[in-house]
């Protein structure tokens, strides 16, 4: 029999999400995909939208979100993530509509499809994981990947003269009036981590009070890709990472445009 | 454009309530693009997005300006790459939904029909072709057929075809099609050309009748009272991938036992029996009205449906014929399938003429040569 104080001092404090699904993890030690999914699915529950909510997977590492989230997901084509989302949106308006894309997805394959929907203001929300490499294909250079940065495609270190740049997504979609949110946040720090959930959540409340498109971008970790044990890929995404991509709300809009 | 409103009464446009009947049944004179239109919004099709290209403007410009009348969706993308998976997204939703482009713009779709069949997702997509390959040109032509028939995406799958010949076709060939996408889950094709598409004849606006019932118990509306689920084409684990592709092959099989759509005209009785679809079987009817007015027996056999292929249908007229001459607007490709569905390749002729319509006298004089008479 228990005792009544036994039973105040064992009231839990700290849960799994609702929307998180109870699985063991599959991505590789230090990954913060699973940061990342965590902050989503405690979104998710905050404004309770599980039962209303259609994310969008692409196609990468981040696909398999319809492991870990318990909402409905569909499959896009790689980088289409935006153009799913933008006909799921439109068939239902009353829903919450969320995509979920690497950087190979997003600022390569899926650039034309990320920045009409940005462009058109599409209602939709989308987290933008950027670990500077393609993960599931085994590490090649990716266009975020920093510049004299080792990939399987880039052995020598990845060179402007050929390569081009790193490109910074959340800059570059902060300047398209269709744009509503636009932040860049690190989940490398507990205090990371609470600036990023304040992100997600102003994104979230942006679709929500239907003010048009909006966007974190989290710089995220590849250690089995970089090479790195995961206190050293910490380490780099708060040194030359965000150094190179500045943690920062790009775009912040407080009044919608058919006010 | 305006005068064209009162064609379909609004209790023709079902929504929801998909059955309704005709109000008023007019004869009108109709423009093929137009014509699937109607049918589209008949069908009750709410949702169009699309691309611009020649030969199919008029479509993406009707709905345009009629879609949002009637509460639908119009919304004209970015390219043909996006427009196939806002497709995607608004078929996952539950959604009647269609597309319309030509040829350059539906290789660009490939992509998406690819991920479509793959997470069986029904959607209607109208190919008005035009010449090719690369930019091609304007002109007509049948040069699709490969792409639309043995499908130009990867991985192996298969879709419904439909060849309408006429305005009238054009617009129940797409009513049908909504209901083969929804009864089989899969995207299916309306394959015109810019004669059919371009072309304007008398028209009657017969009313929709379903044949699939409208629920969609997969459709991602949110997991509320349900377990969630997903639209997925992704099957990495043990051998689910193989699992599913015997499922997809399944129902290939039954639209190729249950769906075969084709027209006999003036077959019985002919020694020259003709195989063509689409515009080249239109020119095709004067030409053999012509023959038989000369006393030359001649007949068609016209594939409605591409895919599946009247494949027994062509193989009896052959066997019943001395000549099957196959007609089309291209240098040879349903003649493939036309020698793979009989025994009889001698006897076997093609008549092809790439990116233009073959006139009634060309192939009227095919006919008298073929007959041993002078053309």
């Amino acid at each position: 029999m228990k005792s009544p104080g036994k039973e105040r001092f064992s009231r839990q404090m700290f849960d799994r999400p609702k929307s998180l699904v109870d699985v063991r993890t599959h991505f590789c030690p230090g990954c913060h995909h699973g940061i990342a999914h965590r902050i989503l699915a405690e979104t998710i529950d905050r404004y309770d939208l599980r039962e209303k909510t259609i994310g969008v997977a692409c196609v990468g590492c981040s696909v398999f979100l319809y492991d870990y989230i318990d909402v409905d997901v569909a499959e896009a084509p790689h980088g289409r993530a935006p153009a799913v989302a933008t006909g799921v949106k439109r068939a239902q308006p009353d829903k919450f509509v969320f995509t979920y894309q690497g950087d190979g997805d997003l600022a390569a394959i899926g650039t034309s499809e990320i920045i009409h929907a940005a462009n058109r203001g599409e209602n939709i929300t989308v987290l933008f994981v950027n670990n500077t490499t393609y993960g599931m294909t085994g590490g090649q250079m990716a266009p975020t990947t920093m510049l004299g940065q080792r990939t399987s495609t880039s052995p020598y270190g990845r060179d402007f003269r050929n390569d081009g740049y790193p490109i910074k997504m959340a800059e570059l979609l902060a300047t398209l009036e269709g744009t509503a949110y636009s932040a860049r946040v690190a989940t490398s720090t507990p205090a990371q981590i609470r600036k990023a959930k304040e992100a997600v959540r102003k994104a979230f409340e942006m679709q929500i009070r239907e003010m048009g498109f909006s966007i974190v971008e989290f710089l995220s970790t590849c250690p089995t890709n970089w090479g790195m044990k995961p206190l050293e890929a910490q380490e780099r995404v708060l040194g030359e990472m965000s150094e190179y991509f500045p943690l920062g709300v790009y775009k912040e809009r407080t009044q919608a445009d058919f006010v | 454009m305006r005068h064209l409103r009162g064609v379909l009464p609004r209790r023709l446009h079902p929504g929801v309530e998909m059955k309704a009947a005709a109000v008023e049944i007019r004869r009108e004179l109709m423009k093929g693009n137009v014509a699937i239109c109607l049918g589209a919004i008949a069908a009750g099709c709410r949702f169009y997005y699309g691309y611009p290209i020649t030969p199919q403007n008029d479509i993406p410009e009707y709905m345009s300006t009629h879609l949002p009348t009637m509460g639908g969706t119009f919304l004209q993308a970015e390219s043909e790459v996006a427009t196939i998976n806002f497709i995607l997204g608004t078929a996952a939703s539950g959604k009647r939904v269609m597309t319309s482009s030509s040829g350059p713009g539906i290789s660009l779709m490939q992509e998406g029909l690819s991920y479509m069949a793959g997470s069986e997702l029904p959607a209607v997509i109208v190919n008005i072709s035009r010449s090719g390959p690369g930019l091609g040109g304007i002109a007509p032509s049948q040069g699709d057929y490969f792409q639309a028939v043995k499908c130009g995406g990867h991985g192996g799958y298969r879709m419904p075809v439909l060849a309408p010949h006429s305005v009238q076709e054009m617009y129940s060939l797409t009513m049908r099609a909504f209901d083969l996408a929804d009864k089989y889950r899969n995207p299916a094709m309306v394959l015109g050309d810019a004669i059919v598409g371009q072309m304007k004849e008398p028209f009657t606006p017969v009313p929709y009748e379903p044949s699939v019932p409208p629920e969609k118990p997969w459709a991602l509306t949110g997991c509320k009272g349900r377990p969630r689920q997903n639209v997925k084409s992704l099957y990495l684990k043990d051998n689910a991938i193989e699992v599913h592709n015997w499922k997809l092959f399944r129902k290939y099989e039954r639209m190729r036992e249950e769906e075969v759509l084709f027209e006999r005209f003036r077959l019985d009785g002919a020694t020259i029996a003709i195989v063509a679809f689409g515009t080249a079987a239109r020119v095709c009817k004067t030409a053999i009205q012509w023959a038989r007015q000369e006393g030359i027996p001649a007949g068609m056999l016209r594939p409605v449906s591409l895919f599946p292929f009247p494949s027994a249908q062509v193989d009896e007229a052959a066997e019943a014929a001395d000549v099957v001459l196959v007609v089309e607007m291209n240098t040879g490709q349903m003649v493939e399938d036309v020698r793979m569905s009989t025994r009889h390749h001698d006897r076997i002729r093609f008549l092809g003429k790439p990116c233009a319509m073959p006139t009634p006298e060309e192939i009227l004089g095919e006919i008298r040569t073929l007959a041993g008479k002078r053309p």
